[in-house]
């Protein structure tokens, strides 16, 4: 089976986030860039499942040239291909301009399979997958807990606020998962040497057949108007235990400051 | 009856109405009043005349009952497809969705059906003359971004649960209550649901409780969460514990604090070898105060707490245990 498994450069979640007063966007470093952790869960689900049925694992990303970062780890934990949609003309796309570039990448593929996270960890609003099933035409099967095929049938536990569902669908099908169907592995030193030589496909909108005024910034029916910080990371207290259990009664006094003890 | 101005989607399971969807007559009230028309509720689901008479007391003017077997079970495309035919009856212009499973899967569907607009994931709601002005968080929480879409063609919103207040019931408005027909197709089907698993039920306060004690994968074993539960006893707090930790069998899964688990707001959190996984944070951020036992100083937890004590936790916490059962007299 060949699947074609989205991932995303993002803002090391880790670090703290930094918005440019002048243009009111997020400031991006790539150096402090990472796949996001979230995309991890949808290679690891997509690589067991190739380990268990034979196949193909195709990761696809849509950003700048440093997105190829995405790309090479997700081919370091086993992915075999990667391809980059990149086009300055795509700079700005929203949601639906960017599913336009997502499926006219995987669209050739033909993919049995599609993997997706529920969200990314930094725009946050979960339609890309919707968008992308609706643009390719595959059904959806959202909030996977757990992915498995069978012939041509894909099943999933579908989280829901009070336990979840079994659902079925026949393959090709668009699935996104959550953090519960497994933990990601570690990239291996052979396989972070082998991510160097394994081939990225580049392609830009001209190549992808996109016409420029449906994507990027003329493309985009929602504009983002503001952005601003929630609140400042606390610079909290650290105490080191040395063991002689003062820490101890500094947590105690702690808590009595705040009335708790 | 006046022109139906917002359609609130009224999610229910087994014939209750979902405490989110009944959160949305507190965001489609005020704008259903500025607009000038009516605000039309659709009951969709199973056994829901209960809710339907629930609706009108929350302030709906109309209420569309979708009272289907088919919609017994929460299935993507069939609720759809109960939306499609409320929107065909009630042609409003805004459309407002719990931004629960199932509504989050619904509204982009519908958007992208209908071309519309889809702002997501909403804390608030303003109406200018031309366009809907919308705040939403992104980035795990950590910023706000208000977008806006332009009027005069329909938009898709899902509202954040929690962030409207649901309305004071008010018995004996006058409201009119419609049986709603709706025809599924085969396409509805696309997706079939085989079995509903229901997560175990079980007794717990951990979010009304102003203190909460959380064990995450550091604590290393289920035998070992005795020590989280004894530091819990000792300072009068809920116990609770991290995604990781549930999905290893450790704890069960109504102790999960986070993003598929529950969301706490205690005076005091207090976290034992949790390092920080923002799926865990995103429902703890809120917390007044944050203390962590971790032995990692680069802990994403460490960074967000007030007061972090870097060492093992198998030494600090019988310690700290033992010292509060003293001073707080339970030795």
């Amino acid at each position: 089976m060949k699947i074609c498994v989205c991932v995303k450069h993002v803002p090391d979640p880790n670090l703290p986030v930094q918005v440019d007063p002048a243009t009111r966007r997020l400031i991006r470093d790539p150096k402090q860039s990472i796949i996001d952790p979230a995309d991890e869960y949808g290679v690891e689900t997509a690589l067991r499942l190739v380990e268990e049925h034979g196949g193909e694992v195709v990761a696809v990303t849509m950003g700048p040239p440093a997105a190829e970062d995405a790309l090479r780890r997700a081919m370091a934990m086993g992915a075999d291909r990667a391809i980059l949609v990149s086009d300055e003309a795509l700079a700005g796309s929203d949601v639906l301009g960017t599913a336009r570039a997502l499926a006219a990448a995987i669209r050739p593929e033909q993919p049995d399979l599609v993997i997706c996270a529920t969200e990314s960890t930094d725009a946050y609003t979960g339609l890309l997958p919707g968008a992308l099933a609706g643009l390719l035409d595959l059904p959806q099967l959202t909030f996977a807990r757990a992915v498995s095929v069978e012939g041509s049938t894909v099943t999933v536990q579908r989280a829901t606020e009070t336990g979840y569902q079994v659902i079925q669908a026949t393959l090709p099908a668009l699935v996104t998962v959550t953090a519960s169907v497994g933990e990601p592995r570690y990239p291996s030193f052979k396989g972070l040497m082998a991510a160097k030589r394994k081939p990225i496909e580049v392609r830009d909108i001209a190549e992808l057949g996109l016409e420029q005024h449906t994507v990027g910034e003329p493309g985009a029916r929602e504009r983002v108007l503001e952005i601003s910080a929630v609140r400042q990371v606390k610079q909290g207290r650290i105490v080191v235990d040395d063991g002689t259990g003062e820490s101890v009664e500094e947590i105690l006094a702690f808590l009595r400051s705040i009335q708790v003890v | 009856m006046s022109q139906a101005r917002v359609l609130v989607v009224v999610e229910t399971v087994a014939g209750e109405a979902r405490p989110a969807a009944l959160e949305l007559f507190g965001a489609g009230r005020p704008l259903a009043d500025r607009l000038g028309g009516d605000l039309v509720a659709l009951v969709a689901g199973s056994g829901v005349q209960a809710v339907a008479g629930l609706a009108g007391e929350l302030g709906a003017d109309r209420v569309l009952v979708a009272d289907d077997p088919a919609l017994a079970e929460p299935v993507v495309a069939r609720v759809a497809r109960a939306v499609e035919t409320a929107l065909a009856a009630a042609d409003p212009e805004l459309v407002l969705l719990p931004a629960t499973t199932l509504g989050r899967d619904l509204a982009p569907l519908l958007a992208g059906r209908f071309r519309a607009a889809h702002l997501v994931n909403c804390t608030r709601i303003e109406l200018e003359d031309q366009a809907v002005v919308a705040t939403r968080p992104v980035y795990q929480d950590k910023l706000l971004t208000t977008v806006r879409a332009p009027r005069g063609r329909r938009i898709f919103i899902t509202a954040r649960s929690g962030a409207f207040p649901v309305p004071e019931p008010q018995p004996g408005r006058q409201v009119s209550i419609e049986p709603l027909a709706v025809s599924f197709t085969e396409a509805d089907q696309a997706v079939t649901v085989t079995r509903l698993v229901e997560k175990p039920k079980g007794q717990t306060n951990l979010e009304s409780a102003p203190v909460v004690v959380v064990g995450g994968r550091g604590v290393g074993s289920a035998e070992n969460f005795r020590l989280v539960e004894e530091l819990a006893a000792a300072i009068d707090g809920a116990v609770g514990c991290t995604r990781a930790v549930s999905d290893l069998g450790w704890r069960p899964h109504y102790e999960q604090i986070g993003q598929t688990g529950k969301n706490v707001r205690p005076k005091l959190y207090l976290g034992v070898g949790v390092s920080g996984a923002v799926q865990h944070t995103v429902g703890m951020r809120g917390s007044d105060t944050i203390v962590v036992i971790n032995r990692d100083p680069n802990a994403p937890l460490v960074k967000m707490a007030d007061f972090a004590i870097i060492g093992d936790l198998f030494d600090i916490v019988p310690r700290l245990t033992k010292r509060l059962r003293e001073v707080r007299g339970k030795a």
